[in-house]
């Protein structure tokens, strides 16, 4: 209960400071322009097959449009408090360091959510057009979220190995990068001919692709859910471990 | 009961040894003054008794709880303010406050209270929706302050208080400070040692991670070669004369002659260690038939005994050859 309490606390304040900063407003705009942009410009078919393609054609970029925008949104989380010093009084209040991590990433996970959320008119105009399966539709959102939070708890644990937001961007990208890559077409084709299936597989099930592929077409399998949710968990986690050896000096 | 316990307490990052083997302990009512120049571990001791870091050893207690096995209740009693007075920049200076309310537990109308008494407390009325950012420097030190006594803590742990605050702010923050010092348990660094006599009620230098002097600031002052010396003004007599006389004295250890000119002479004399208390009796002794102008006895200078045992080891071996 009272941990909850703390955990709603964290998060209201770092949700307040998202919404107070312009970047949050400039990174909503750049979300809903890139997703207008490639739901209707790109592939132009989205206004012709209806929902069948709002997998290819929205949630299909997802994972390339998080690949930066997940760490701009992430980068600031620890560094910031760091850089600016706030860390000593945040961790010496009566919280657990893990209440405040959970309330960060939290506070940053529904920021995501809200950004996600606005492009309902998307939903919208597939329906004026057609007759889709909304559930399918609803199952790509849940996965995009998920996919999402699964970058942020990543670019949270950047963010935590240094004071310098850029350098905390930087490696986070590259290790969502790699999520990305573990599942990527040409990179998957690319392990196939060492002949060694096992192994693809083993490298494909780290990917945030592979596992978003599912969800994409309406399956809303418990296995997918469980990767993205212990990814963030174990993401979490390490948050933990590298602040507290971080002030162990 | 002892609010703030420390045993020997010590920390090292990586090779270096910031802190080593500190141990002391602050009742209720009491102010304890940390001096100690920079470097000397004056913050990180602090940091590890707030629980942001954690010692390599040693133990630390606070309001009976330890800090390193049970460390929420521990936090709960402590108001801290880092050096540097951090802030959420993002936030307005009621937001701010706001906040530490809530999270020290303190919901609605006792969230309100705290937060006005707070505000009232540091003078921070002007500037309530103001944001972080755009504050002056001592309007966010305040606001710094104003967080750590916002639930009214038993324990406060204060780093460089007065640090970049004018002339007028740093008068009421030390009354602020002398004022709690009545209820409360306080540490607070400090290079400025004036602040020592103005708030303390006792003070330890720390030098190199090490507790080199502890006591009030009276036995601190005492300490001082100064303490006890006699300096005098005494027309028609030549130094030389003078000196002549007074180094019979035998508490006198060394005579020093500030300013000679055409028709007095001002000298100096330094006690021997022990004899403060009868220099002065000695000297008037001496000085029978002379003309004095002036004569009185000092009282020690605080600068002179942190300079003298917080020298680094190279300076004292050149001072010992001298
Ligand atoms: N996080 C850290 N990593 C490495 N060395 C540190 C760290 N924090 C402090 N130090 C070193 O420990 C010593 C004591 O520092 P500090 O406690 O800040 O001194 P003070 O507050 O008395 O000026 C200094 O030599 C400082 O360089
Ligand atoms: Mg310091």
């Amino acid at each position: 209960m009272n941990s909850w309490a703390n955990i709603k606390t964290i998060t209201k304040r770092e949700l307040g400071a998202y919404f107070s900063s312009p970047l949050a407003y400039i990174f909503i705009v750049i979300f809903l322009l890139l997703c207008g942009f490639f739901a209707f410009a790109v592939q132009p078919t989205l206004l012709t097959r209806g929902q069948a393609s709002l997998a290819a054609n929205f949630f299909f970029w997802h994972p390339w449009f998080y690949l930066f925008l997940v760490p701009a949104v992430g980068m600031r989380l620890w560094a910031e408090e760091r850089r600016v010093g706030t860390i000593e009084l945040l961790l010496t209040m009566p919280i657990t360091a893990w209440q405040a991590i959970v309330g960060k990433f939290l506070a940053s996970w529904l920021f995501l959510g809200v950004a996600l959320a606005m492009t309902f008119p998307i939903v919208l105009t597939v329906n004026y057009l057609g007759h889709p399966d909304n559930g399918v539709i609803f199952a790509g959102y849940l996965g995009s979220w998920l996919m999402a939070g699964s970058y942020l708890a990543v670019s949270c644990l950047t963010s935590a190995l240094t004071r310098n937001q850029v350098v905390s961007f930087i490696l986070s990208v590259v290790a969502c990068l790699f999520l990305i890559l573990a599942g990527f077409p040409p990179v998957i084709s690319l392990l196939e001919s060492s002949g060694r299936p096992w192994f693809v597989e083993a490298v494909a099930s780290f990917s945030v692709i592979t596992h978003f592929e599912g969800l994409q077409k309406g399956v809303v399998d418990s296995r997918d859910l469980v990767f993205y949710l212990s990814l963030i968990g174990f993401s979490l986690f390490s948050t933990s471990v590298i602040l507290r050896g971080r002030r162990a000096g | 009961m002892d609010m703030i316990r420390v045993n020997n307490l010590t920390k090292f990052f990586g090779a270096k040894h910031a802190v080593d083997g500190i141990s002391f302990a602050v009742e209720r009512g009491e102010v304890l003054g940390f001096l100690g120049p920079n470097g000397a571990g004056k913050s990180t001791t602090m940091r590890m008794i707030t629980g942001f870091i954690p010692p390599t050893s040693g133990e630390i207690t606070v309001g009976g709880f330890d800090m390193l096995e049970n460390p929420l209740p521990a936090k709960r009693l402590i108001g801290y303010l880092p050096e540097n007075a951090p802030a959420y920049t993002d936030m307005t200076v009621h937001g701010f406050l706001s906040f530490a309310a809530e999270i020290r537990g303190l919901h609605g109308g006792a969230r309100k209270k705290a937060v006005s008494r707070a505000v009232e407390m540091c003078f921070l009325e002007a500037v309530l929706h103001q944001s972080v950012e755009t504050l002056s420097k001592g309007y966010r030190h305040r606001t710094c302050f104003a967080q750590s006594i916002i639930h009214d803590p038993d324990v406060l742990i204060l780093d460089e208080p007065t640090d970049g605050l004018d002339p007028n702010q740093k008068h009421e923050v030390r009354q602020l400070i002398r004022r709690m010092g009545a209820t409360k348990a306080i540490i607070f660094s400090t290079h400025i040692l004036e602040e020592v006599d103005a708030v303390c009620s006792r003070a330890v230098i720390i030098d190199r991670g090490r507790i080199v002097a502890n006591g009030t600031p009276q036995q601190l002052r005492q300490k001082s070669e100064w303490s006890g010396a006699v300096t005098l003004r005494v027309i028609g007599i030549n130094a030389a004369t003078l000196q002549q006389r007074l180094i019979q004295i035998p508490a006198a250890k060394k005579i020093t002659v500030i300013k000679e000119d055409a028709t007095s002479v001002t000298a100096r004399v330094f006690p021997q260690p022990g004899s403060n208390s009868v220099l002065a009796q000695g000297v008037a002794d001496a000085a029978q038939g002379w003309r004095i102008e002036e004569m009185h006895t000092e009282e020690g200078r605080l600068d002179e005994v942190f300079r003298s045992i917080t020298l680094p080891d190279t300076a004292k071996q050149a001072e010992a050859k001298q």
